[in-house]
């Protein structure tokens, strides 16, 4: 198994920090993993994306251009990156903000509302883990245990009483996911 | 520290192991893409624990002179910097070869010239290994490809720096030390004793026992004949690492008919490119570089006998190349390939270059 995954969005999303989360549950899960963001003179309101590979070979490039899944949060991340899914591959969107649709007849395309849904349920903090419950509800890589365990070490000890909230937020996330387009 | 799984970046797993290794001093000025380094120093405030001294110098001109200061005593000292910032230590770097001081230099390159770009790049090759600064000296260069050899490497060069005292330098770009991956730390190494560091550095500037007579550090002499004696000295030390100290790592180049010739963040690249390549039934080898200086050259050239072309893979306008010519003397086809600028080449670039450039 090889999953090779985009997450872009805006700056303050959380976009980093999601693919930390799924990297290091993928470590505690004795996986091979990788995760190299696009930095630079980046800020806040600014686009910001994150590569993450997990998989249970050596990874060779952490640097990659074709994905597996793309987890789009904005617009200008859909349009720079709906041409990079393979063939086949996943799309996973949050509506919030996208006038363009994105078009591809041959990828799957997924629609979470996560931004409206975390407004509603005032845990806008969590936003990303209602987005990471999404992808984990389509490609289940890493199993429930581990991102706790993931969580554990992304976190500092400070915040771990908030884990119980993100765990929350994941399973929202699962919960909210549909497709539009399935091959 | 003991032995632990940890998911961090490049430049992390460089102050981790500055720690580990025993390390007596840190001295450093902030630049992107490297300054996660001096920023985890920081954090896990090493003086209270090992004693290991961390300081932010005025300017990488100050770092380097620190740290001639502080190994001219015989004791481990470290800096860290990227491309421009690594360009003003370069006299510093020439006085460390000239006295012959054993210390540790970390480069994360980024896009040059000038003060460039601060995404990843593959263009100080030259500055390195052909020089830097003036006179006849080599650094020791170590080019690290993971996050996991960016730990390793700190540990390899204390022991490389302090058996030919001769300054030793970790070559590594902004992809790496950006990037996240898995790692396995060690068990600390405790710092030198004092009586340990007598041993280690005899030649250190520790106190003058009365039994002997001065230490002296310098890098001038102003007879021209001792001079002379002293340049061949360095030269056999250079020789006997060529003899010694190469690394590198050959990856599927048994059968292959053509070979990708790379280091560091390039070499992950071209892996993809390789195994793309194979799916596709075109049998491509990798010949990774691990030390730049010495150069595997008998070991390139013996496995470029083999191989009808050869793609070097640099983010540069061709560099390294030079030398992957020089060690086959020209018996193969060689091309180049590389992205400027801080814009990192994907491995389909890279696969497309091998079948435009060698291929056809």
């Amino acid at each position: 198994m090889t999953e090779e995954i985009i997450i872009a969005g805006f700056g303050g999303q959380g976009v980093l920090s999601m693919g930390k989360i799924l990297a290091y549950s993928g470590v505690m899960q004795n996986k091979e993993v990788s995760w190299m963001p696009s930095y630079g003179p980046e800020m806040r309101g600014g686009t910001a994306n994150v590569s993450v590979i997990i998989s249970d070979e050596r990874i060779s490039s952490p640097i990659i251009n074709q994905f597996d899944t793309a987890i789009i949060l904005n617009q200008q991340s859909l349009d720079k990156f709906e041409a990079s899914v393979k063939p086949g591959g996943y799309l996973i969107y949050d509506p919030n903000g996208i006038t363009h649709e994105p078009t591809r007849k041959d990828i799957n395309i997924y629609k979470i509302a996560a931004t409206a849904k975390a407004q509603e349920l005032g845990i806008s903090k969590v936003f990303n883990m209602v987005v990471l419950g999404g992808f984990l509800k389509l490609k289940p890589i890493v199993d429930k245990q581990y991102i706790h365990e993931g969580l554990e070490h992304s976190l500092p000890q400070r915040h771990w009483n908030l884990i119980p909230q993100n765990e929350e937020a994941i399973e929202i996330g699962k919960g909210i996911i549909e497709a539009v387009q399935t091959l | 520290m003991a032995r632990e799984l940890k998911l961090m970046k490049g430049n992390e797993a460089i102050a981790q192991a500055m720690i580990a290794s025993g390390t007596d001093g840190y001295f450093g000025y902030p630049i992107t893409p490297q300054s996660e380094v001096m920023e985890t120093l920081m954090a896990e405030k090493p003086w209270e624990t090992t004693g290991m001294v961390v300081l932010q110098a005025e300017s990488e001109v100050s770092s380097i002179n620190m740290v001639y200061g502080g190994a001219a005593t015989g004791k481990k000292v470290a800096t860290s910097s990227s491309s421009p910032g690594i360009s003003l230590m370069q006299e510093g770097l020439t006085y460390l070869a000239g006295a012959e001081i054993p210390c540790v230099i970390v480069n994360v390159m980024r896009g040059g010239p000038g003060l460039g770009t601060i995404q990843p790049s593959q263009s100080d090759y030259f500055q390195s290994v052909k020089g830097g600064g003036h006179g006849d000296y080599q650094l020791y260069t170590l080019a690290p490809a993971s996050v996991q050899e960016m730990y390793d490497f700190v540990f390899d060069a204390w022991d490389i720096a302090f058996k030919y005292r001769n300054p030793v330098l970790i070559l590594s770009d902004g992809a790496i030390g950006q990037c996240m991956e898995k790692l396995y730390t060690r068990d600390n190494i405790a710092r030198w004793t004092e009586e340990e560091r007598r041993q280690h550095a005899p030649w250190g500037t520790w106190g003058k026992p009365a039994a002997r007579g001065h230490n002296i550090i310098t890098s001038l002499e102003l007879e021209s004949a001792r001079q002379e004696v002293f340049n061949h000295k360095l030269q056999a030390k250079y020789a006997e690492m060529k003899e010694k100290e190469v690394r590198y790592e050959t990856i599927n180049c048994e059968d292959a008919d053509y070979i990708f010739v790379a280091y560091g963040s390039s070499s992950r690249i071209a892996m993809k490119a390789m195994q793309m390549a194979r799916e596709k039934g075109i049998k491509v080898g990798l010949f990774r570089l691990i030390t730049l200086f010495p150069f595997p050259t008998k070991q390139l050239a013996e496995v470029a006998k083999r191989v009808k072309g050869i793609l070097c893979v640099e983010m540069s306008a061709g560099q390294m190349i030079e030398d992957v010519r020089l060690a086959t003397e020209c018996n193969v086809k060689t091309e180049h390939f590389g992205r400027f600028g801080g814009i990192i080449p994907t491995p389909t670039e890279v696969l497309e270059a091998l079948e435009n450039k060698i291929i056809k």
